[in-house]
């Protein structure tokens, strides 16, 4: 039972206001692209133990998604912020950092 | 034998006497007792019988860990199994029963399995389940059926209510013994908000009954004096009978409150669900005493010290006459001395220890209680109830030394501290070998959402047995300073000596009868036959021996079990480690869990406009999601079927009324509308001109089909797009999904109106003279023709007409504004009553459609069919670049030619064919099964043509209309013809009037 806090409303969102939308930062691939390409952007998933981006939705509050930075296996959040970033923001990352000296960086 | 002492007791009232019963016999107990005492002062020390073996078992403990002295409480729709007596306050009229006795408690035919002990090994289950497959069925479990379970199922409803609540809290104490006290004090001095849950109905905890001195005064008084201190803070509020079950991520905690356990009849919920959000969370949960091995230590008289010295000295009843104490600690000396001061005979302490020279071994010397050094128990005597002891050494194979005739046996086997809430999300162990217990690493304590710990075991249970480190500990955990502890003065103790089985060197005979787990009937042999067998690892030998599941989940049978397996594998305990804690500490009421989502509100119910009126209509109904939907209207004695088969038949011939209300109705309005529906849809929409209709797919980016309705242009920069009933909100949380995430800077707005229109579907041969006469819209073929759109006022009402067909006939679909949806279905109903008008349900709508050939999403598509399977690639642009799910369709396995398609089938005979049904194929799938080459989607029988009609995907299906497939039900074979899925007016004409 996770709380996240909606970067949309502000409201500090327990799980059961939220829906959870699997990996964030997956770039699409369409017509035209390779298999591989294809295959990776319908199936293939980080699934880290540690540091991991997340799409949510505050489907039963304000209904827009965000972005979450968390760790898998102990819960921290790092820090959430909005839906529309093609990649994590500096100062996430600079959360990230601040608590995981030995993270490798966003790839 | 048992009883009540003539003074003493200081949590009951002698002036309120209860009258209760046990197995429909009457007896007398006083408010504030527990079942498990008054039933001793009875001297009713059998309680139930065992699960496996059922084994005559009594009362252990006196409090949450009690594994054996579980009754069924209660009566008709109260009546609720496996209520543990030590924590159930009594009341007047309270009714209970024994449970796992057959014919009854005294004489149970069931504990003929005890003497079969010897083939209901270890693993039974396991070995059984493997193989032969012949014997379960035939010989195994008939018999375990019999016997099976702790407890008998109630058969009414629940009478009583429960309730949800949510709380928030800076600091979430568990505990009101003396360290949470101190913890909550502490915490509370800093202005935080403080929440103090006590599973009991009591504060105080043990120490009262250890005799303890706090600040100068009784425990009792301190623990006064603290509760009202707390109680006048406003930032703290104290619950009792409230137990913490479990703690969850980012400081998420279930309690319960028994609410009104304890006080039947009145107008309250009986339990109360916490589901509470707490900033940090104190475990101030104290520690549970263990058993020790030794044979015979399931027969009822035997008990823990600790449990033996409640019973005195809270509930004044004298647990024996003659009590014999095991130990290998100090603690249970004070149950000696407890004793022997409320006039009961202590005829000899057993120390396992070499030496017992500690303070309070000396106290008990000196009122001229024999202490043996060195000494066990070889076995109990004793059937029913405990005869006598024999002794031995410790040391020794079980020789015996001497017998001692005494009711009752007191042991201690030390403490374990309480750390489920702590270790329940994450927080991990270490091994204390001095004192032989697990206790919380600070080190490794679970973590919240800001990465810092939010769970301190405080008290007790950090591994602070002795009172007053116990205080410093809780005191300084609630974030006080150390010179502002509260002080505690208690006998000094000397170091326990860990001791896993009794005697040392026990032979196998011996070791057959030492339960370590009284109430899944596990024992010392089973846990070392498993470790014989291979299961070394924790985890698998609790599941093999079933050694600490159920209600116990590692409160009793833990660490002796670890120790026990430790050794046989000839390891230390810390490597063999100790199974994980998991929710709830102790069961809380299914009732609490569902609390008022019972019943009528279990579900929020859906209605349309019209729901009054179907049902005042008579109608049969349909749940399609959390709608409720006419199946039909049965009229006089009709039939369900033949209900369905009048109204397709009036529809088809004259004129029918289908409420469509349920339908998604999303708008998609924007300057990138248009291209966005084009990415959403597998048709092109963007081109669609204003005022016209058209059938659309909507695909994931599996390519799989999700979804289908008919998108209709309102405007230049407005569609309207219709989705499946029960559809509308997934399909606009995938819009939004799309727009949100990966087209955020397209300028689009979505908006579900699906209950903002009540929609109508007027449909049949005689559905434009009935809109003629409702008049105001022009619906002649010309201006309102197939596929188009239009509005204005109908009937006097605001309407939206799309002359759209799911049914193959002459159809409009009318859509109003939701507060004129009855006023609208009423006025079709007047105009329409000669002209043959009759209102249809689901199942008419579905016989329509499947005449017509047309789909249904979830029958003809079950998250594996692509649209190019139904044939639909009519409905799929060549032209378009991209949208949803087209480059998944030009996968390989998408294109390949053998996929299963869409065609009609019909049987040989005319008959229907069952929904579901597989044809086979020769030879055999890549699992051995038998291959198949096809199924039935969609099934009925078609009034219009008189026989059965249905829908399958068929391997290659549409290159072999006219070949007969055999389709088995049941065993049995029915051969139906591929044909065309179109039954019912294959060029369309009667639609296009
Ligand atoms: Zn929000």
């Amino acid at each position: 039972m996770l709380t996240l806090t909606c970067p949309c409303c502000g409201v500090a969102a327990e799980e059961t206001e939220l829906a959870p939308g699997g990996e964030a930062h997956l770039k699409r691939f369409g017509p035209g692209a390779s298999d591989e390409d294809f295959e990776g952007y319908l199936f293939a998933r980080k699934n880290p133990k540690g540091v991991h981006f997340e799409r949510w939705r505050h489907a039963m509050g304000c209904g827009k998604w965000f972005l979450a930075a968390r760790c898998t296996a102990t819960l921290e959040v790092f820090g959430t912020y909005k839906a529309q970033s093609p990649e994590p923001p500096p100062e996430i990352i600079a959360a990230i950092k601040a608590r995981r000296p030995d993270w490798k960086g966003y790839s | 034998m048992s009883t009540r002492l003539a003074t003493g007791g200081r949590l009951i009232d002698r002036s309120k006497p209860l009258s209760f019963t046990f197995d429909g016999r009457s007896l007398g107990g006083f408010a504030g007792d527990t079942l498990a005492a008054a039933l001793l002062a009875n001297d009713q020390m059998l309680i139930g019988r065992s699960f496996k073996y059922h084994r005559p078992r009594g009362i252990l403990a006196s409090g949450v860990e009690e594994p054996n002295a579980l009754v069924g409480l209660g009566q008709g729709p109260r009546f609720e199994p496996d209520q543990r007596t030590t924590t159930t306050e009594l009341f007047a009229g309270a009714a209970t029963v024994s449970q796992n006795a057959w014919p009854n408690l005294d004489l149970d035919i069931g504990a003929l399995n005890n003497l079969a002990y010897r083939f209901l090994p270890a693993g039974f289950y396991y070995k059984t389940f493997m193989f032969p497959r012949f014997a379960w069925k035939h010989l195994f479990e008939p018999v375990v059926r019999l016997s099976a379970g702790i407890g008998r199922v109630p058969k009414d409803r629940d009478a009583d209510r429960y309730e949800q609540a949510y709380d928030f809290t800076d600091v979430l104490v568990v505990g009101g013994g003396v360290a949470g006290l101190a913890a909550a004090l502490a915490a509370a001095k800093g202005g935080q908000r403080v929440l103090v849950l006590e599973q009991t109905a009591h504060w105080g905890g043990r120490a009262p009954v250890d005799g303890i001195a706090i600040n100068g005064m009784p425990a009792d008084a301190w623990v006064a004096e603290t509760v009202a201190s707390l109680a006048a803070l406003p930032n703290v509020t104290l619950r009792r009978r409230t137990m913490a079950a479990g703690v969850y991520d980012h400081g998420y905690v279930v309690a319960q409150e028994a609410v009104a356990d304890h006080l039947p009849g009145a107008d309250l919920p009986r339990h109360r669900l916490w589901r509470i959000r707490a900033g940090r969370i104190i475990a101030a949960t104290g520690a549970i005493e263990r058993p020790l091995a030794f044979a015979g230590n399931d027969i009822p008289g035997v008990m823990l010290a600790s449990a033996a010295r409640d019973y005195v000295v809270n509930w004044a009843v004298s647990p024996g006459d003659r009590t014999v104490i095991v130990t290998n600690n100090d603690d249970a000396y004070r149950t000696a001395l407890a004793l022997h001061d409320a006039g009961l005979v202590v005829p000899a302490i057993l120390d396992a220890r070499a030496k017992a020279a500690g303070e309070l071994p000396a106290l008990a010397r000196a009122r001229g209680i024999r202490v043996l050094e060195g000494r066990g128990i070889a076995r109990v005597k004793g059937g029913k109830r405990v005869k006598a002891v024999e002794v031995c050494a410790q040391a020794g194979e079980g020789a015996v030394l001497e017998t001692i005739a005494c009711d009752c046996v007191a042991m201690s086997g030390g403490f374990s501290p309480v750390v489920h809430l702590y270790s329940q999300p994450g927080g991990k162990l270490v091994w204390d070998a001095a004192n032989g217990m697990f206790t919380p690493d600070p080190a490794r304590a679970p973590t919240g959402a800001d990465g810092k710990p939010f769970v301190t075991c405080a008290g007790a249970a950090s591994g602070a047995l002795q009172a007053a480190d116990a205080l410093a500990d809780a005191h300084a955990a609630g974030g006080g300073e150390a010179a502002q502890a509260p002080r505690a003065e208690a006998a000094a103790e000397a170091p326990m000596q860990p001791v896993w089985m009794m005697p040392q060197g026990a032979p196998a005979k011996l070791r057959f009868k030492m339960w370590l787990d009284f109430q899944n009937d596990v024992k010392v042999s089973d846990v070392q036959l498993a470790a014989r067998e291979g299961y070394e690892s924790v985890e698998h030998t609790k599941r093999y021996t079933t050694l600490g599941m159920a209600s116990d989940q590692g409160k009793m049978s833990n660490i002796n079990g670890l120790a026990i397996l430790s050794d046989a594998l000839g390891q230390p305990i810390p490597a063999t480690g100790t199974t994980t804690f998991r929710p709830p500490y102790a069961p809380i009421s299914f009732g609490a869990i569902a609390a008022e989502a019972r019943g009528e509100i279990f579900q929020p119910l859906r209605r349309t406009p019209m729901h009054d009126w179907h049902a005042a209509a008579g109608a049969h109904w349909e749940p399609v999601g959390l709608w409720r939907r006419p199946y039909c209207y049965p009229r006089g004695g009709e039939s369900h079927s033949q209900a369905v088969n009048r109204e397709v038949t009036n529809t088809r011939q004259n004129l029918g009324l289908l409420d469509a209300s349920t339908l998604g109705k999303i708008l998609v309005k924007g300057p990138d509308a248009g291209r966005f529906l084009d990415m959403l849809y597998t048709g092109v929409m963007s081109s669609l001109p204003v005022g016209k209709c058209r059938y659309g797919l909507m695909c994931s980016e599996n390519g799989f089909l999700i979804d289908d309705g008919v998108v209709v242009r309102l405007a230049d920069d407005a569609w309207l797009c219709h989705t499946t009933s029960g559809g509308a909100d997934r399909i606009h949380a995938h819009m939004e999904d799309w727009l949100q995430c990966e087209w955020w800077d397209w300028q689009v707005y979505t908006a579900n109106l699906t209950e903002q229109f009540a929609q109508v579907a007027v449909v049949g041969p005689n559905a434009r003279k009935l809109l003629e006469r409702l008049g105001g819209i022009d619906v002649s073929k010309e201006a309102l023709p197939f596929m188009a759109f239009t509005e204005g006022t109908l009937a006097g009402i605001p309407a939206r007409i799309f002359r759209i067909s799911f049914s193959g006939e002459l159809s409009y679909e009318v859509a109003i504004p939701a507060s004129h949806g009855l006023a609208f279905w009423k006025a079709c109903l007047a105009a329409g009553a000669d002209l043959g008008l009759m209102p249809y349900g689901t199942e008419a709508l579905h016989v329509m459609r499947a005449e017509k050939g047309f789909i249904m999403i979830g029958d003809e598509t079950d998250g594996t069919v692509i649209p190019q399977d139904l044939g639909l690639g009519w409905a799929i642009s060549k032209k378009m670049p991209d949208y949803l799910g087209k480059r998944a369709q030009e996968r390989s396995h998408m294109t390949n030619p053998e996929r299963w398609k869409l065609v009609g089938l019909e049987t040989l005979d005319g008959s229907v064919l069952p929904d579901g049904v597989l044809a086979p194929a020769p030879g055999a799938n890549p699992n051995g099964q038998r291959a198949t080459q096809g199924r039935v989607t969609s099934t009925y029988f078609s009034p219009t043509l008189g026989c059965g009609i249905a829908m399958g995907l068929v391997r290659r299906g549409p290159e072999r209309i006219g070949e007969v497939l055999e389709f088995v039900a049941a065993g049995k074979s029915i051969p139906a013809r591929i044909c065309d899925q179109v039954f019912y007016d294959k060029s369309g004409e009667k639609q296009n009037v």
